[in-house]
């Protein structure tokens, strides 16, 4: 039981710890330090890492904001797998008594916990992930039905949280840095389904470009790490369908 | 060793299509160069022939159409996921690409032996 104080009530069993390994260092150079951790009711990773950094080692940097999987910035790598740490349960993960937990990978480190997010956001941009308005306020708002083919697929694919996940899960970002990766892709196929926009031409050419949708090799591991169940893979996969039509007519 | 995030079912089919790919590349053309015997050397390619007719070989041959197969089911299976409607069915898909190379590679060592 936890009390008022966040501090285990006064019970005869002892307390049950875990053994927590944190990535510390910077983009040079760095290793794993060991925390010991009392196990809490309901603890998640992040709650982990907050005790280490409040109780253990004030010098522990890592980022979080919202606590409740809304804002996408507690992403780390969790017994080697990509995970948003402030819904991942501790004891969902942890393996014998340990937890490992790194920065996520595919992203050059800041400190510690803490990676520069900027490639991975400059490539939204690259992907032309911003909305371009046909119409002006004057115009009458355009209609889309809930149910069109287009308004579902863009539907299934827009509840992303940008919290990095399936971009720190994919190989081919690791293999080809310079690939946009599945969340780009993913915000653009959302787009590529809307049809109020007006810059469907300049985004299907950058996503047939050499950084664009080719490069994907269907593996799925953004979609099997995607904590909000995204499915990046069958967004590429329409966008592939798309460029390949925008090829043979000669657009792209 | 296969690093924690690689550990899912389509990863592996991935790998499995990339290898078989691969070796498939290396065994191709060893296999013209036989085939080939029959219009340069036609006494070397009898040998070879007998010479391959030993357990170790049919094995190999099990093998070889079974990389054949799952190479050509596994491509089948990608062919369908990016050019039709996404079916969520994604690892059945999958294990049935393996298990039907199996049973074309098993069909095709029942014959030979
Ligand atoms: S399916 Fe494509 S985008 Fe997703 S992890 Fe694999 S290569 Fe990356
Ligand atoms: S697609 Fe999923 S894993 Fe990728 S950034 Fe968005 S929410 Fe995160
Ligand atoms: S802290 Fe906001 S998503 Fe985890």
């Amino acid at each position: 039981m936890v009390g008022a104080n966040n501090k285990p009530e006064e019970t005869d069993q002892p307390e049950v710890m875990i053994e927590v390994s944190v990535w510390r260092g910077d983009a040079e150079a760095g290793g794993f330090r060991t925390y010991h951790v009392p196990s809490r009711q309901s603890q998640t990773v992040l709650d982990i890492v907050t005790y280490i950094q409040r109780n253990l080692d004030p010098e522990l940097t890592y980022r979080f904001a919202c606590r409740v999987g809304m804002c996408g910035s507690c992403g780390m790598t969790v017994n080697g797998k990509p995970r948003w740490t402030c819904r991942t349960h501790a004891s969902q993960v942890i393996s014998n008594g340990k937890l490992t937990i790194e920065p996520l990978r595919n992203m050059t480190k800041v400190k510690d916990l803490a990676v520069d997010m900027t490639p991975f956001f400059d490539k939204w941009v690259e992907a032309k992930g911003a909305f371009v308005p046909t119409k002006t306020r004057h115009d009458e708002i355009e209609a889309i039905k809930p149910d069109s083919k287009e308004r579902r697929a863009a539907d299934a694919a827009v509840e992303c949280i940008n919290c990095g996940v399936c971009y720190s899960a994919c190989d081919v970002v690791a293999w080809k840095p310079d690939y946009l990766g599945p969340a780009a892709i993913n915000r653009s196929w959302t787009l590529v389904n809307d049809p109020r926009d007006g810059a469907q031409a300049e985004r299907l050419k950058v996503l047939a470009s050499d950084a664009g949708c080719s490069n994907c090799h269907s593996h799925q591991s953004c979609a099997t790490y995607c904590p909000n169940l995204l499915n990046p893979t069958r967004s590429i996969a329409g966008v592939k369908r798309r460029v390949m039509v925008a090829a043979l007519k000669g657009e792209v | 060793m296969i690093r924690p995030h690689r550990n899912h079912p389509l990863w592996f089919a991935f790998i499995v299509h990339r290898l078989s790919g691969l070796a498939l590349v290396i065994f191709l053309p060893m296999h013209f160069y036989v085939l080939g015997m029959a219009l340069t050397n036609v006494d070397q390619l009898d040998s070879f022939l007998q010479w391959s007719n030993n357990p170790v070989s049919k094995a190999a041959e099990f093998g070889l159409v079974f990389l054949l197969a799952v190479h050509l089911f596994g491509g089948l299976r990608l062919l369908v996921l990016e050019n039709f409607d996404w079916r969520d069915w994604q690892k059945s898909l999958a294990a049935a690409s393996a298990g039907l190379a199996f049973v074309v590679a098993g069909g095709f060592l029942l014959n030979v032996v």
